[in-house]
């Protein structure tokens, strides 16, 4: 759960994140794109991401519709990366999502040559997607800025929460959430991963 | 979404994971019970949370117990013990709220999941935005909100009113029945949902024009808004259009999505087309 476009947030508040998704186009290379698009993320596992996801089906942790009633005492907290890269059944984003350049970069260059046909962009930090396209021989063809949030912001809750519910790129991490979750730092962090549909 | 009321056992978990409050306990049934003009059916209750499959009789029955010895028992906070949720037949219109809200659901005028738009994800195949062009994405009631659709309307009568072109594939233009006048159908106005992207192209050179526009507007919308322009880069990846002129309107740019450009077209019919942005 590490969407950076609309998050609120300073610069330096996600340098360490780097959101790489391949996104098929409808009608117009997203006939046959599933293998493709598991082929996206297989080719994520060395680098060691934090998350892969796709918006059908969600990241690497997921809500569990038949847990135990031991579960107040023990979950199963290990990220499933190759569920979520045999889930993928439909045309749709999928994503990978890093925790330093180094493996961001690497990554690129090796979606680049695997020449997969599909749109694939870096969600972040422009400075830091820039760098990365240097690395990967890339040249940027678009760019989509964020601008943050206008209008009636005083409906927006505090700072301190905004910063956590942003993180949710479809903002299904709600405010009194996070503000209940928010003295318990580890089960917040794995509860919000469940409950973000898109792992960005 | 419906609460089952004899699952139910009021443990309030589902109250907190709702964007949009819309969970509450019920102090007269003593249940969880939703407000269905607030919810907008965006199944982050449904989706969200885990489920147990435990009888209720007997979680209400222990829960009474240890409240006696003034002992709490709550559920992990990701959960629902009783599985009480259960997603009903939505039907036009309230439909729409589940399309905007829920990213799982897919937008059946456009296919996409999410907010239902590519925007500049695809423009290296679609050419959506050209040189010297700018792709505006308004999102309204972003983050945790909420929009009522006739809210959004006061924008789109004044995009149309300037003469600015609507996305056609975009979720909210096939909301219009007169995308001349950015009109919605009457039949949608009242619908809440979490977010709604309104997607417009101009030349950039009115980006500025545009900018001010939204700004003054915005402040007759009852919620919040999320602004993204979208732009192609030159011949070497630098992008010295826009930039300039957003900078010079106050936005301090930090963070984008970057289209690398790798993408083509690669279904069969379409193979020898040029690409082609879909604007009405």
């Amino acid at each position: 759960m590490t969407n950076t476009l609309h998050r609120y947030g300073s610069a330096e508040s996600f340098e360490d994140d780097y959101i790489v998704f391949a996104t098929p186009s409808s009608g117009r290379n997203d006939v046959g794109c599933i293998p493709k698009l598991k082929r996206f993320l297989e080719l994520a596992l060395p680098f060691k991401p934090v998350n892969l996801g796709d918006p059908p089906h969600g990241g690497a942790l997921r809500p569990c519709k038949n847990l135990s009633t031991a579960a107040n005492w023990k979950r199963d907290i290990t990220p499933d990366f190759r569920a979520v890269i045999d889930g993928i059944s439909e045309p749709a984003s999928v994503v990978a999502i890093f925790d330093n350049q180094s493996a961001a970069e690497q990554f690129l260059k090796l979606a680049k040559e695997a020449d997969l046909g599909l749109s694939i962009n870096i969600s972040g930090s422009i400075e830091g997607a820039r760098q990365c396209c240097n690395f990967a021989g890339i040249t940027r063809h678009s760019v989509g800025y964020s601008l943050g949030f206008e209008g009636k912001t005083e409906k927006l809750p505090n700072t301190q929460l905004l910063a956590l519910t942003t993180m949710c790129g479809h903002g299904m991490i709600s405010a009194t959430f996070a503000r209940k979750m928010i003295d318990r730092p580890r089960s917040a962090s794995l509860a919000s991963l469940r409950n973000c549909s898109a792992a960005d | 979404m419906k609460i089952n009321p004899n699952k139910c056992v009021a443990c309030g978990n589902c109250t907190y994971v709702c964007p949009m409050g819309a969970i509450y306990i019920d102090p007269k049934i003593k249940r969880a019970t939703i407000n269905r003009d607030e919810c907008v059916e965006c199944y982050a209750c449904y989706n969200g949370l885990s489920t147990e499959h435990m009888n209720p009789s007997l979680v209400r029955m222990v829960r009474g117990l240890l409240q006696i010895g003034r002992i709490r028992f709550d559920p992990e906070p990701d959960v629902c013990p009783t599985a009480a949720f259960e997603p009903e037949d939505l039907q036009w219109p309230r439909v729409i709220r589940r399309a905007f809200s829920d990213p799982r659901a897919t937008h059946e005028s456009t296919g996409v999941q999410g907010r239902g738009t590519e925007e500049v994800k695809t423009n290296d195949v679609t050419n959506r935005v050209k040189h010297n062009e700018v792709g505006f994405t308004i999102e309204f009631g972003r983050p945790g909100v909420g929009v009522r659709l006739r809210d959004i309307q006061k924008m789109t009568w004044a995009l149309a009113k300037a003469g600015v072109a609507f996305e056609k594939r975009n979720p909210f233009t096939s909301l219009m029945n007169d995308v001349s006048t950015g009109t919605l159908r009457e039949d949608v106005l009242d619908e809440k949902v979490l977010s709604a992207i309104v997607e417009i192209k101009v030349s950039s050179d009115r980006t500025e024009e545009i900018l001010k526009l939204v700004h003054e507007v915005e402040k007759e919308i009852d919620t919040v808004v999320c602004l993204g322009v979208g732009t192609r880069c030159d011949e070497n990846g630098d992008e010295k259009v826009i930039a300039p002129i957003l900078e010079r309107n106050g936005y301090k740019l930090e963070r984008a999505k970057t289209n690398l450009g790798v993408g083509r077209v690669t279904n069969s019919l379409l193979k020898n087309e040029a690409p082609s942005g879909g604007i009405q």
